[in-house]
C-alpha cells in the first residue's frame, strides 16, 4: 500500500436513516482515510451499528450518499460492496455452523477475494496469523467466545477487506482477550487495512483510534483525537446526562 | 474426473432399468416403480430449495400440478408429444419458482412456507374454474399405443428412470459447485453470507427456479400415467408431505439423501398400499418422520457418519 494518508477511502455524505417514525441517523457525515484506525464510539442507541449497516450495505438509507475509493456506492447491495473491499465483522459472531472452520474462510475466500485466490492455503494462512489453525477442521459451535470472535475477524480477512469494520469484536471478553483482539487489529492496519472500530470498551478504543467520532442520538456530537474526546464536555453529557 | 464417473454410474442406472424392461416382471411392478421415481424425483427436487438454501416449501402439490395441467393444456390444444410435456411443464413450474424466489426477500422461515402453502391453494381455485384443462370434474386423457416397449406402464417407467437420473446428476452437480457452496452459506446465515460476498438474491433465485422446474417435470407424464387427472389427485397434499419427508429421512444437506429418503419411503408406502391398505400411506410417512426428527435429525446420512466417526 504506497497510497499517501491524506487519501480518502470512504466519504459518508450526510446520510439518514428512518425506522418509520424514529430518526436513526440525522445526516451524518465522516470521512474515512486510507490506512486510518478510526473509533466509533456512543451510548446505546446512538445509531453505530445503525451507520455500520448502511455503510456496509445491509440497510438502505434515505437521503445521502456513500463513495468508496471516489465510487458512489449508495445503492449497491452489500455483496458488491464486499467484493469492492468493505468487509464487517458481526457483534454477535455469525459463522456458517454447517462448515468447518477452514470452511468458513473458504466462503468470501471464492466469493470476494478479489484475486479469487482460493485454496485452503490461502485459508490456513489466515487461521494461523490470528492463531486459530489448530481449530481449522472444528465445526463453529465446538468454538469458545474468544475464538468465535477469531473467526468472525479471519472470516472478515478472507474477503481481503481494503476496510474493516469491527462492530464491538471485545464485547465480553476478558482483559487478556482484549489484549489479544486488539494486537491482531493493530497488525491488520500495519498490512494496510482501515479499519474502524465499534467499541464500548474505552480502554481498547482510546489505546486504538487515532481518531475518535462521537454519536448520540443519530448525529455526530464530537471528533477529536482519544485525549480530545475524554476532555470533551458534550461526550461527557452524553454518557452521564446532566 | 469424479463428474465422468458420476456420469457413467447414470448411464449404468438407465441400462440397469433397461434390463428390467427386459425382464418383463410382473407390470405393476413397472407401475409401482414409476411412483418411486417420481418420488425420487420430487424429493430430490424440494432438496434443492429445502435441503441447500433451507427454505421449506410447502406447495409441492402446486409445481407438481402445474407440470401436469401444462401438459393436459399442450395435449389438448396441440397434440404435443411426450418429450415436449416434460420440457414445457418444467419451464412453466420453473417460472412459478422464479415467482416464488422473490417472496423470499420478505418472507423467511415459517412464514415462506406458509406463503408456499397458500400458492398451492390459490392455484387449485384456478385449475378447479379452468374448464379447458378438465375443471372440477376432471380431465381424462385418451392415449395412442404405445410408441416403444408396447406398453405405457414400461414407457413411462423407463422416462422416469432417465428424468430421475437426469435430476439426480443436476442435484449433485449443484451441490458440488460453487452455487452449492454459497447455498449453504445463506442456510447457515443469510445476513452473514451476503456481507461475505455472496450474491444470495441471484442463489435463491436459482434455487426455487430449478427446485421448481424439476418438480414440474415430475409432474409433466402425470396425465400419461394416471390417464384421468382431476384437481384433487394433481394438488394431493401428500406430495407436499412426502417431499419434505423424504429428504429429511434420508438427510438433507447431500444429493444422496433425498434418493435414500424416496426409494425407502416410497417403496414402503407402495408395499403398503398392496399388501395392508391404501390408507396407511400417510401414516407410515407420519410414523417414520416423527422417529427420524427425534432420533436423527441429520436423516439416513448423517447418522451413517455419525456411527462411522465413532
Amino acid at each position: 500500500m504506497s497510497r499517501p494518508m491524506a487519501d480518502t477511502l470512504l466519504e459518508i455524505d450526510a446520510i439518514s436513516k428512518r425506522f418509520g417514525g424514529f430518526l436513526a441517523l440525522d445526516r451524518v457525515s465522516l470521512r474515512v482515510r486510507a490506512g486510518e484506525r478510526l473509533g466509533l464510539i456512543g451510548p446505546n442507541g446512538s445509531g453505530k451499528t445503525t451507520l455500520i449497516n448502511c455503510v456496509s450495505g445491509a440497510l438502505p438509507t434515505d437521503g445521502g450518499r456513500i463513495l468508496f475509493e471516489g465510487r458512489d456506492i449508495t445503492a449497491l447491495p452489500a455483496h458488491q460492496r464486499t467484493r469492492l473491499g468493505i468487509v464487517r465483522s458481526f457483534q454477535i459472531p455469525k459463522p456458517f455452523t454447517s462448515m468447518t472452520v477452514l470452511e468458513n474462510l473458504g466462503i468470501p475466500l471464492e466469493y470476494a477475494a478479489p484475486a479469487r485466490s482460493h485454496g485452503a492455503a490461502a485459508a490456513l494462512d489466515i487461521l494461523r496469523a490470528i492463531g486459530l489453525d489448530a481449530k481449522a477442521q472444528l465445526r463453529p459451535t465446538g468454538l469458545t467466545q474468544i475464538e468465535m470472535r477469531k473467526l468472525e475477524l479471519a472470516r472478515a480477512m478472507a474477503a481481503r477487506p481494503k476496510l474493516l469494520i469491527s462492530d464491538e469484536a471485545m464485547a465480553g471478553l476478558s482483559s487478556a482477550e482484549v489484549d489479544d483482539i486488539l494486537a491482531i487489529l493493530f497488525r491488520l492496519n500495519e498490512s494496510g487495512i482501515t479499519i474502524i472500530m465499534i467499541e464500548h470498551i474505552m480502554r481498547a478504543v482510546m489505546r486504538f483510534s487515532q481518531r475518535v467520532v462521537v454519536l448520540d442520538a443519530g448525529t455526530r456530537i464530537a471528533e477529536g483525537t482519544p485525549e480530545e474526546i475524554v476532555r470533551n464536555p458534550a461526550v461527557e453529557k452524553a454518557y452521564l446526562g446532566e | 474426473m469424479k463428474t465422468v464417473r458420476a456420469f457413467l454410474v447414470g448411464v449404468a442406472l438407465i441400462g440397469l432399468g433397461l434390463l428390467l424392461v427386459g425382464l418383463r416382471v410382473n407390470p405393476y411392478a413397472y407401475f409401482a416403480g414409476y411412483v418411486v421415481l417420481q418420488y425420487v424425483i420430487i424429493a430430490t427436487a424440494w432438496n434443492v430449495l429445502g435441503g441447500y438454501a433451507g427454505y421449506v416449501n410447502f406447495g409441492t402439490p402446486a409445481f407438481f400440478a402445474l407440470g401436469a395441467y401444462t401438459a393436459i393444456f399442450l395435449i389438448e390444444a396441440f397434440g404435443a408429444p411426450l418429450p415436449v410435456l416434460i420440457l414445457a411443464g418444467g419451464l412453466v413450474a420453473g417460472l412459478l419458482g422464479l415467482g416464488i424466489g422473490y417472496l423470499t426477500l420478505r418472507l423467511k422461515g415459517v412464514f415462506f412456507s406458509i406463503a408456499t402453502f397458500a400458492l398451492s391453494v390459490v392455484l387449485q381455485t384456478l385449475i378447479i374454474n379452468w374448464d379447458y384443462v378438465g375443471g372440477a370434474k376432471g380431465y381424462t386423457l385418451i392415449r395412442p399405443p404405445a410408441p416403444f416397449f408396447g406398453s405405457w406402464a414400461i414407457l413411462l417407467f423407463m422416462v422416469m428412470v432417465g428424468l430421475a437420473v437426469v435430476t439426480v446428476l443436476v442435484a449433485r452437480s449443484v451441490e458440488r459447485s460453487w452455487i452449492g457452496r454459497g447455498l449453504a452459506a445463506l442456510r447457515d446465515n443469510e445476513e452473514a453470507a451476503e456481507c461475505m460476498g455472496v450474491p444470495t438474491l441471484r442463489l435463491k433465485l436459482f434455487a426455487t427456479t430449478l427446485s421448481g422446474f424439476f418438480l414440474g417435470v415430475a409432474g409433466a407424464p402425470f396425465p400419461y400415467y394416471v390417464t384421468y387427472v382431476e384437481p384433487s389427485s394433481a394438488f394431493d397434499l401428500n406430495y407436499a408431505v412426502n417431499a419434505l419427508a423424504m429428504p429429511m429421512i434420508g438427510g438433507t444437506t447431500t444429493w444422496i439423501g433425498p434418493v435414500i429418503g424416496a426409494v425407502l419411503l416410497g417403496t414402503a408406502q407402495q408395499v403398503a398400499t398392496v399388501t395392508i391398505s391404501s390408507e396407511l400411506n400417510l401414516l407410515i410417512v407420519g410414523v417414520v418422520l416423527v422417529l427420524f426428527v427425534v432420533l436423527a435429525p441429520e436423516g439416513i446420512v448423517g447418522l451413517v457418519r455419525r456411527l462411522r466417526h465413532r
